[in-house]
This record gives structure tokens, sequence and C-alpha cells, in this order.
């Protein structure tokens, strides 16, 4: 159990003269970190909560959502559009525990959000009292940092901590627990003008010596390759990142959460890598002499077997965490930094090469290999050409977000993201139900964009009590579930590697355009190309919440497939 | 890679109630190994000092230093395995011994500059104080005796040289 007790710092005790509530203490944090939506549900814990929330109505939006997890992804999805810091709220017990596959993700995903939950009144902590649980006890390894306020003076201080510390650095989920009595004791403290968190540190430009040492190190590269990650997206340094790629003529790739990081249409961009990355850019990863790893933890789904993974290449490889240098790949330069800072740092050294070799090479690979050309399918609707179809419709300017399996690859692959923040998914934790919560985190955090959720039939299953938060708030969400009747990733694996013994791979779904009407939501299924071509222009053009269910080929795999496990060599194509 | 061996790490963490719980799952959930790990008060009232005694490769190790130090509560982690460190452990061991066995067990205490600290009609405790190495020689001399009961804590460390406080 964590305690805000006996902490070694001046940091409570600013006298503010006027003496606020716990709840209206965690309501001003709010506001003050820049966040006008609160993602939750209330129970008796929280309570005092509501009432606080209750009084801030008019400045702080609360958004009620169905099922805990629903906020936490939520909050997520607002946290990852604006790049601010997301609120989710539940109350204590089973409130609480409801949010841990949120935290998890957030973690995971590096993605900045504060969890309030209710706790059980001091004096009932331990003793098994009604809805408690050990949440922060819970919680400790999913999150980056958490608290269990016992003292409401102690409130102003640990909020703003809490905000700091899930927005700075290396972003992360921050847990404030808080017994009901505290969120109803009175305090006059204020935060503190300055935090005092010893040790924890806020990144800088990476070390000069390094960074002219990794110029060098890529100057003199043949076969260079950028490897974007989710760093980018998080520093806002998609800027530096395009004048890196240019000003040096090196190619880049994307991890799926560095997609859009660097415009996909750009002749320099080979796409996403990784288990379901195009085959180019693959076999890039292969031959390059040079990998230039930016904001990325080269995560296994990315990366395939390490021995072949750029097995010749120099490792430049620039994080602001320390523990992501070389835990996976052996790195020759080594920076630790914040990336925007640092590639500014590093960018009056790049030279311009031309690199014919390689590109040509590059190129031809990518002539070969056309992992994105859509199969013809007279008996079916591909998913892959819905995708194409949303991406069309909105001349490339949605927001999509995607949900866990299959959809989420095609979604990666067929859409040319050309700005960051753009396309979102759970990429660390994989959590299905992701995609319908987030993408109303998306649109409440900016409305000024269309925002697809592209989701499978089974994920959609896990979240789909939020239709009706979607229809209560009018949340202006367009839902293409690319329908197959399958967990269509269990299905490809069980094809794949299990002889085709399909277990636990069907679904057996209700009409879910009838689901999304009885929700109050306008729901249209189609089956034939037709069809499914109006039913996405409609929803581009209908100013509401739309849910279009789409049934596409039951039985089509996303390729190309890095099989788990084996190198690019081994990479599987579309047989067609 | 480095072949495994334990490694010493001293780290200086707030002292909050929550602070031993986070770093035990941090070790547990990253498969670290942790040989032993002592906790009590520094020099600085609000903070504590554990000492860790990790087994592993020294990139394991550092990977532990890493993550160690990600933990808000964690103000700093030193590595002195391979530096000039004094370490020191306790061990009280209580022996079934009569009048008669107790001359020559006190001398080997005395020997190894030990102590009694508690005689009974059948037993006495020995409080014995050192590295590992000499509780190890110590406990061992004495497996002669019939041992009912040992007690160790686990090494605290200290590097030899003046040092000022490292940030992270």
């Amino acid at each position: 159990m964590s305690s805000t007790n006996g902490r070694p710092t001046n940091a409570v005790n600013t006298d503010s003269q006027i003496a606020r509530s716990g709840g209206d203490v965690v309501c001003d944090a709010i506001l003050e970190a820049g966040v006008d939506v609160v993602f939750g549900m209330p129970g008796g814990a929280s309570l005092p909560f509501y009432d606080a929330l209750y009084r801030y109505q008019d400045r702080l939006r609360h958004v009620l959502i169905r099922h805990e997890q629903a906020a936490g992804f939520a909050a997520n999805g607002y946290a990852r559009a604006t790049g601010k810091v997301g609120v989710a709220t539940s109350t204590s017990g089973p409130g609480a525990t409801n949010l841990v596959t949120c935290m998890a993700n957030d973690m995971m995903d590096s993605v900045g959000v504060v969890y309030i939950t209710g706790q059980v009144a001091r004096p009932a902590i331990g003793s098994d009292a009604f809805q408690e649980t050990d949440i922060t006890g819970i919680s400790i390894p999913v999150t980056k940092h958490s608290y269990l306020v016992l003292d409401v003076d102690d409130l102003p201080r640990v909020m703003k901590e809490a905000f700091y510390i899930a927005s700075s650095g290396r972003p992360g989920p921050v847990h404030v627990d808080i017994p009901k009595d505290v969120f109803v004791d009175t305090t006059t403290c204020a935060a503190p003008q300055s935090l005092d968190l010893r040790g924890y540190i806020t990144p800088m430009a990476g070390d000069e010596e390094l960074v002219a040492r990794a110029a060098e190190v890529i100057n003199a590269a043949d076969r260079p390759i950028i490897m974007a990650g989710h760093g980018i997206d998080i520093s806002g340094a998609a800027e530096q990142l395009f004048a890196l790629a240019t000003r040096g003529n090196i190619p880049v790739v994307s991890t799926l959460h560095g997609v859009g990081t660097f415009p996909e249409t750009h002749p320099l961009s080979f796409g996403m890598l990784g288990m379901h990355g195009l085959a180019y850019a693959n076999f890039a990863m292969g031959k390059t002499d040079c990998i230039i790893g930016l904001g990325t933890r080269f995560d296994d789904r990315a990366v395939g077997k390490v021995d072949e993974f750029g097995p010749d290449a120099k490792v430049v490889h620039i994080d602001v965490d320390p523990a992501e240098i070389g835990k996976v790949l052996a790195t020759d330069v080594p920076i630790v930094g914040d990336l925007k800072m640092t590639l500014e740092r590093l960018l009056p050294l790049i030279k311009h090469h031309d690199r014919k070799a390689w590109f040509s090479q590059l190129d031809a690979w990518r002539g070969q290999h056309r992992s994105l050309d859509i199969p013809e399918s007279p008996e079916s609707v591909l998913p892959q050409e819905v995708v194409r179809a949303i991406y069309e419709v909105s001349g490339g300017d949605a927001r999509v977000i995607a949900d866990v399996g299959q959809n989420q690859m095609w979604a990666a692959q067929h859409f040319w993201y050309e700005k960051p923040r753009m396309f979102f998914s759970a990429g660390g934790l994989g959590p299905m139900g992701y995609a319908l919560p987030a993408a109303m985190g998306v649109k409440l955090a900016d409305d000024r964009r269309d925002v697809w959720c592209v989701t499978g039939d089974g994920g959609l299953l896990i979240n789909i009590q939020e239709f009706n938060t979607l229809a209560a708030e009018g949340i202006n969400l367009k839902v293409a579930i690319l329908n197959n009747a399958h967990l269509g990733m269990i299905r490809q694996w069980q094809e794949f590697f299990y002889e085709g013994r399909y277990m636990g791979a069907y679904l057996d779904n209700p009409d879910f355009a009838a689901v999304a009407n009885a929700f109050g939501l306008h729901g249209v299924g189609a089956t034939t190309r037709e069809e499914m071509h109006s039913a996405i222009e409609m929803a581009h053009a209908h100013d509401g919440p739309v849910v279009l269910d789409l049934h596409v080929d039951q039985v089509e795999n996303v390729y190309p497939m890095i099989v788990p496990g084996t190198g690019v060599a081994s990479v599987i194509e579309d047989p067609r | 890679m480095s072949e495994p061996q334990v490694h010493t790490l001293v780290a200086t963490v707030q002292d909050h109630p929550g602070v031993l719980t986070r770093v035990a799952s941090l070790f547990r959930r990253r498969g670290f190994n942790i040989a032993s790990l002592a906790v009590g008060h520094s020099e600085e009232p609000g903070y504590s000092r554990m000492t860790i005694a990790v087994e592993g490769s020294a990139d394991e190790v550092s990977q532990c230093e890493k993550q160690l130090n990600k933990l808000i509560e964690v103000d700093s982690v030193r590595n002195l395995t391979g530096t000039a460190a004094i370490t020191c452990e306790l061990a009280l061991v209580k022996v079934r011994v009569g009048a008669s066995d107790r001359p020559a067990l006190d001398k080997v205490t005395c020997n190894y500059r030990g102590e009694i600290v508690d005689v009974s009609e059948s037993s006495m405790i020995v409080q014995m104080t050192g590295d590992q190495d000499k509780v190890d020689r110590f406990l061992d001399v004495i497996s002669e005796y019939p041992i009912e009961e040992i007690s160790r804590t686990g090494a605290i460390a200290m590097a030899r040289e003046s040092t000022h406080r490292r940030n992270g």
C-alpha cells in the first residue's frame, strides 16, 4: 500500500486561505491541467467527488460511460488526440478493478492518463468493507506511479504531481486512490509552486558528444534507415523527423504507433514494419547498415527475430527512457533524451548523400512486393477495401481508431496517414474493445475532424454497451464494423499454425445495425460492394453517430505475415 | 553477455510504506533475482537506504538499475560491485550446547569477533557480523554443534570513498 504520509518535502501547506473539499481540489487540478472532460461512472465511495463534479459541471464535462473500462480507453483516446492528460474515474472495488486493463494499456503504450478512484472511508480501510479492494496494491505493476491519499492536505500536491508525472518524460498512467471521507474533508492547502520530485529526471537534449557520434555513423552509412516510433508523436518531433529524413536522404519505416509521424505518401516512406508490416519495410531492416531508432522500444512485434533484424547494422537509438536503450538490441550509439530537442541538435550535423544503390534496391523491393495491392474478390467484399473506401471518402483527413486484431492491421496498412495523431490503436497490451470508447475520447477531444472507429465484430462486442454513451452524448462517431463473423486473427492463426482446427473463433453475431438502431443510433448493414460504398458515403455525409455493419469476407487473412520467431526472409506474402 | 554474478546495488529511496512493495513488485515482474534485501533509515530524514544483492549478468543488472531508477520514489541507485566497498551482514545463531561445550564455542566466537548475546540452560545465541564470507565461514566452523536456528539479515553495503549524492 502506498501512502503520502511522511514525505520529506516542503510541498504542502502553502496556505491558500480558501477551504476546499477534497473533491473540489481534484476538479481544480483537472482544470489546471487544461483537461475539460472526465470519463467515468459513480459509485458509493466516489459520490462526494460526483458532488464536486456537480458543482463544476459548467467548466468540467463529465461523460458517463457504461462500463469503467470504457472510461479508461476514452481517456486514453482523449490523451492521444490532444497530447494532454486524460482523466478517468470510478468508484472503489469493482469500479476500480475494471480500470486495471486500461492502466496496463496506457503503461504499455506510454499514454498519460490520471485515474481517480474512490476508496472506502479511512476508518473502514482494511476491514473488508463493502466494495473495498486494495486497488493501489493491484495497480502498482501497471502504473507509472500511484497514490493512496490519506490526508486531504496532501491532495493538492498529489494531484499536481499526478498530472506532471503522467505527462512528462515517458508518459504513463498515474493512479490516485481517494477515500470517500478525504473527498469530503476540507483543506486550505494549495499545490506547491514547484514540485520536488528528487530523482525524477526531466528529459533534456541528448548528450552532445553522442549526438556528434550519431551523426558520424549516420553520415557514413550506405544503407541507413529511420525507424520512427511513438516517441516522435509524444515529443512532437514530426517536423524534426521530416527534416532528418529529407536532409540526410534517409528512408523511413514506422512502428504501429509511429504510423503517420512521417507522411506515408512521401517517396522516402517505406511504410510500417513488423509482423504485419509491408514486405519491403522488413526487407529493408534485414539489409540496412544503420538503424536509426527514434522513440521506439524495439517491440517484438516490430522486430521479429532479433538476430535477423539489421544483423549488419550499427544501431543509433534515441529514446527518453534509459531502460529502453540496449534492452532489445545491442546499441552502438545510445542517446537518452527528448527526441525533439535531440533531433534539433543532430540535424545541423547531417549530410545529404545520394545512396543510389540503396534506394534502387528499396524501390525494386517496393515494385516487386506490392504489399498494399488489394486482390480481386468477386464473391465478397474484402476488409481492406473498406479501409480504402474510408480513406477515399475522407480524403485521408479523418482520424482512424482501430481495435485489436486483423482490423487493426488493415487499418494501419490500407490508409495513408500523412500527419501524426491520426491513427490510434492499442499496440502493446492489445486489448480488444479499445476502439469504440477510445474513438469517443478522440472525438470529444477534437471535433474538427471526422473520427472513424474501425473495429472487428469481436472487439466491438467487448464494449458494445458504449453505443448507449454515443447516443446519450450525441458523439458524432462513424463506426465501421469489419464483420467477418470470426475472431479473425484467431481464425488466421488456427488456419496457419493449428492446421485449421478452429476453436473459439466463430462468432454467432447479432444484427449489429438493428442493435445500433435499438440504442438510438443510425445503424446500416451492407453485404455487397455497392452497399458498402454507399454506406460509407452516407456515414461521411451524415451529421451524427453512424454504425455500419459491413459484412466482409469471412476468411480473409492479413498479409504479409512474418511468422513469430522467424526473420524477414521467411515473410508470407499474399498468395493471390 | 557476461557471466551471472551477485551484484550489490545501493538505492536511496523515499521513506514511504509503499516503497518496498514497489521495489519487490518490480523485481518480481521483470524476473530479477534478489539474493538479499536490507533496508533501513539513512542519514537523511525521510529517506531510506536499500541494499539489494541481485544475481544476474552485467546487462541484466544494468537493466535492473535502470528500471529501479524509473520508480518515482527511488532517488538514486548505485552498483557497488567491482568498486571499493564495505559490505556487512549480521547473523544470529542459536546453538544447542550444554555447559561442557560452552567454553569451546565461546572461543570460536571470540576468534571470529562475534558475541554471545544470550545464554540459557541448554543453548546460546551468537551474534556474528561481517561480510558474507566471514559469516559463512563462521557458520561452517560451528556446524559441528547442533544448530537450532539461524537468522541472517542480508548484506548492507557502502562505498569506501566519500561521495556526493548522485541524482539518478
